[in-house]
């Protein structure tokens, strides 16, 4: 290594950055030399975007400071970043559908009033063949795949100078020919002296591409090491942390009825990437079935196809019903209204809270009346019942609103998620799935709705809860299914798992809905975990009884 | 013959208003912003031109030459660019709808020429119409007679000043939406303002000038509309809106590309008039409802190529694709 590869790139000292209440960042002090590639480790919502968007000029840091190659810096805007040589390749490509590569690489850039884009193409070419890229300057960005858009990102960084690259879960949207692609120019672009992280939670790549492992846990910073002294089983417990006890209420499940039997069901996303690919699982009546995976492994699709919201490309979603002497059906290709009546209900709470499910400028009592808009006489609406469920909803769940007809976008995000869930439990399902249930709620209102779900479960209702926070998922369901890359790396039981075994499930394969059709990564990490096996009821075999036979509930008390 | 080259005549002056109208909105829609404010501001700049002329040629005796030209294109240029502005701090700055606030530009315009012009009109001594004579003299001067080249000459020559420059102009913001630095930042604030952004271009200054630089071309428009269409006069019940409505429709009509406008705006004024000249020239008279539908040839034409183009959904003849939607730069 020649000297200035081990110079010091950035370094940033004692960061903290806080949105509103919540913290994503607590004093996290970080470095990245020249001629390395450093991972940046950590679960989702552990601050690894927040911590880099600091340094591409999307978020100012609370307090703490930047120091680029040696010299204190201010970015305040994405301009200053690149001044600075820093470029980021977040995860949605910021280029333009209808321009060419060059186009898009040289947007923005101060220059003669003329486009010369003859020296343009030439100073790309010079890149694509110092690095090994494959950019054709005049191909237009919506002719191109997913791979050929990431590298134009990456030529873009480096056509404006770029020295310190920031890569957000390069990988997640990449087949394994792909990825290989990528680590080479990668390797290249270290060798030449520039600073990379990469931000990702795939253990198998952080061993395979990088120098060094820094991860992050809950917005603070855990530890450093270099790769070669690591491994995953160590980088998976350092990235998930101890156990918490959370102390949920978990009534043991009884009288088990199978509510919904999922076989090879496999989908496409909006974009037609694969993002389910041969998932089988039973949920049962009386148990909450946990939904792990890290985000985007394919949660969303498969409630969506179970809620009839999806297109599926194979496999059955067989539903059984609860009352006595009717068939199970398969609800795959019934119109959403249909799977609802029968008693399948969705409560999906995104990002932003408001955007599926409620309308904001509307008060409870309509809200309520978004699933029961038909019944009744014809032409005009019938409020009574509405009312009288929002009047329920309220009551029951503490719900804190001036009125029934005050619209929910004022009322704080716990309320609003408690009229989501509300709503879906006052049509009596059979099956009730969540997502997000806690999404930004405080503690006191998650319990609250933990509660809920446990008294649905006591009903006999079979619970599907798609969450982020392992210790809560833990605490709370009887069996988790883990998703990995839209595939079930596991179904285990919630009482006899380690979070580390969660957590190794989660990062199994290479991910990626592309790559989903890749089976080799995924069992080759299955074979890395055999030993804790006799605890896992491998996807397939999934059996819930089996499951649940093996452990006998030894340990639970 | 006669009757085919009068077509042709009135198909030009007629295409010059609307092309002016259609560049305008172009640039203002090229910033990602749907200005359905165009026949109003048409008006503005119309009604701001015609009376800046107006008043200047009955208030001496020996107007200038250069100032009968300069004046009214001036004061029809900033009348409209106030409209653009009017409607790029309601849109751009406070996010407003749209649709809504460009068709209330649109209410706005009119009611506000519409009220002038009585004013105009009343000084005039008649009630309900007013010239400015000398000012349409100077703008629709041509070389016809100079060059004597017959038929050519009545064809290709028998126009004011305004209605070559407007084939210029529209050539030259070809060339800067298509070759300049300008050009692709513009384009790319009106495809997607966020990656713009996140290039370091100024997004909220581009909008800005794309939409008040834009409202004044549509004023020129309609300026021209006023000086050599109605041959200097205004009149209370003038017929501005509908060819501000043609323009909107020839923008969709010329996927967005000002060299389209070109061809496209004669088109349309030759489609318009079709009713009035093609029976005398096939020897044949029509009547009232015929007439009236067809003069709806080019709406129709639009409607057309809008299936066309949105079944072809080639990228490149769609409009930006973030046109209509109001820009937040993302925050947490």
């Amino acid at each position: 290594m020649s000297i200035e590869k081990n110079k010091i790139a950035v370094k940033m000292k004692n960061i903290t950055k806080t949105f509103g209440a919540v913290t994503a960042n607590k004093d996290v002090s970080l470095e990245v030399y020249r001629g390395e590639i450093l991972s940046l480790l950590g679960e989702n919502g552990s601050g690894k975007t927040t911590l880099m968007n600091m340094l591409s000029g999307i978020y100012y840091p609370d307090s703490g400071e930047i120091e680029i190659d040696g010299k204190a810096a201010s970015i305040s805007s994405p301009k200053d970043a690149f001044e600075l040589g820093i470029g980021m390749i977040h995860q949605h490509f910021k280029l333009i559908d209808v321009f060419t590569s060059a186009e898009n690489i040289i947007l923005g850039l101060p220059g003669g009033a003329l486009l010369d884009m003859k020296s343009v193409y030439a100073g790309i070419e010079k890149i694509c063949e110092k690095y090994g890229f494959d950019v054709d300057p005049k191909r237009k960005v919506y002719t191109m795949s997913v791979s050929q858009k990431q590298e134009l990102e990456i030529v873009k960084a480096l056509y404006r100078g770029a020295e310190i690259l920031i890569l957000d879960e390069p990988t997640a949207v990449l087949t394994p020919q792909e990825t290989k692609k990528l680590f080479d120019v990668l390797r290249n672009m270290k060798n030449d002296g520039k600073a990379i992280v990469i931000i990702t939670h795939k253990l198998n790549e952080v061993m395979e591409i990088s120098d060094r492992v820094a991860i992050l846990r809950r917005g603070e910073f855990v530890t450093s090491i270099d790769t070669k002294s690591a491994n995953e089983k160590m980088l998976a417990e350092a990235m998930v942390g101890q156990k918490l006890e959370l102390n949920i209420r978990r009534p043991e499940p009884k009288d088990e009825k199978l509510r919904l039997s999922v076989s090879g069901l496999s989908c496409r996303n909006s974009d037609g990437v694969p993002a389910l690919s041969d998932v089988s699982f039973d949920a049962y009546g009386g148990e909450i079935l946990g939904i792990a995976g890290v985000s985007g492994s394919g949660q969303k699709e498969l409630l969506e196809a179970i809620a009839g919201l999806q297109q599926t490309d194979s496999g059955k979603i067989i539903f059984y019903p609860e009352k006595e002497g009717s068939e199970p059906e398969n609800i795959i290709g019934m119109n959403p209204r249909k799977i609802r009546e029968m008693g399948v209900a969705l409560s999906f709470v995104p990002e932003d809270r408001l955007g599926m499910g409620l309308v904001g400028s509307m008060g409870m009592t309509e809200n309520m009346m978004l699933k029961s808009y038909d019944a009744g006489a014809p032409v005009f609406i019938h409020k009574k019942e509405p009312e009288k469920t929002a009047e329920r909803v309220k009551n029951e769940l503490d719900v804190v609103t001036p009125n029934l007809e005050t619209p929910v976008r004022r009322l704080s995000g716990g309320n609003v998620q408690k009229v989501l869930v509300g709503r879906e439990i006052s049509e009596a399902p059979s099956v009730l799935m969540t997502a997000y249930a806690v999404r930004g709620l405080d503690i006191n209102t998650s319990y609250a709705i933990y509660d809920l779900l446990d008294r649905q479960k006591e009903r006999g209702v079979a619970v599907i809860y798609v969450g982020e926070d392992l210790d809560v998922m833990l605490a709370l369901c009887d069996r988790i299914l883990v998703l990995c890359g839209g595939r079930v790396s596991a179904v285990v039981d919630a009482r006899n798992v380690t979070k580390e075994e969660i957590g190794l499930y989660m990062t199994a394969g290479s991910g990626g809905g592309a790559s989903a059709g890749k089976k080799d990564e995924v069992s080759a990490n299955d074979e890395d975990t055999g030993k804790d096996k006799d605890k896992v009821s491998a996807n397939g075999e999934g059996d819930k009884k089996s499951a649940s036979d093996a452990e006998g509930g030894g340990e639970k008390e | 013959m006669t009757a085919l080259i009068q077509w042709i005549n009135s198909a030009v002056v007629y295409g010059t208003v609307i092309m002016y109208a259609a560049m305008g909105e172009i640039l203002t829609e090229k910033s990602g912003h749907l200005n359905l404010g165009v026949p109003g501001l048409m008006f503005l700049g119309g009604f701001a031109g015609f009376g800046s002329a107006y008043i200047y040629e009955n208030s001496t005796d020996s107007p200038s030459g250069v100032l009968l030209i300069l004046l009214p294109l001036l004061a029809a240029f900033a009348a409209s660019c106030l409209g653009g502005l009017l409607y790029s701090f309601l849109t751009v700055t406070l996010r407003a709808n749209q649709n809504v606030t460009g068709l209330a530009l649109t209410s706005f315009g009119v009611g506000v020429g519409t009220f002038g012009g009585v004013y105009l009109c009343k000084i005039s001594g008649n009630s309900s119409y007013a010239v400015a004579k000398l000012s349409s003299a100077a703008f629709t001067k041509n070389l016809n007679a100079a060059f004597g080249l017959g038929t050519v000459g009545q064809i290709f020559l028998s126009y004011g000043f305004l209605a070559y420059t407007a084939i210029l102009l529209a050539v030259l913001l070809h060339f800067v939406l298509s070759k300049t630095r300008v050009g692709l930042n513009l384009r790319a604030v009106g495809e997607n303002p966020g990656t713009a952004d996140a290039a370091g271009i100024n997004v909220t200054l581009y909008k800005y000038l794309a939409t008040c630089l834009g409202g004044g071309i549509c004023g020129i428009g309609g300026l021209y509309y006023v000086l050599e269409y109605c041959l200097g006069g205004w009149s209370t019940n003038n017929s501005i809106e509908s060819l501000g409505w043609l323009a909107v429709a020839l923008v969709i009509f010329s996927t967005w590309k000002p060299l389209n406008a070109i061809w496209g705006s004669y088109l349309f004024a030759q489609l318009f008039w079709l009713y009035n000249y093609f029976p005398t020239l096939v020897n044949t008279t029509i009547n009232a409802p015929i007439t009236d539908i067809l003069q709806m040839i080019p709406y129709l034409v639009t409607i057309i190529v809008l299936i066309v183009v949105s079944i072809h959904r080639k990228k490149e003849n769609q409009g930006p694709a973030s046109l209509g939607l109001s820009y937040f730069r993302e925050e947490r």
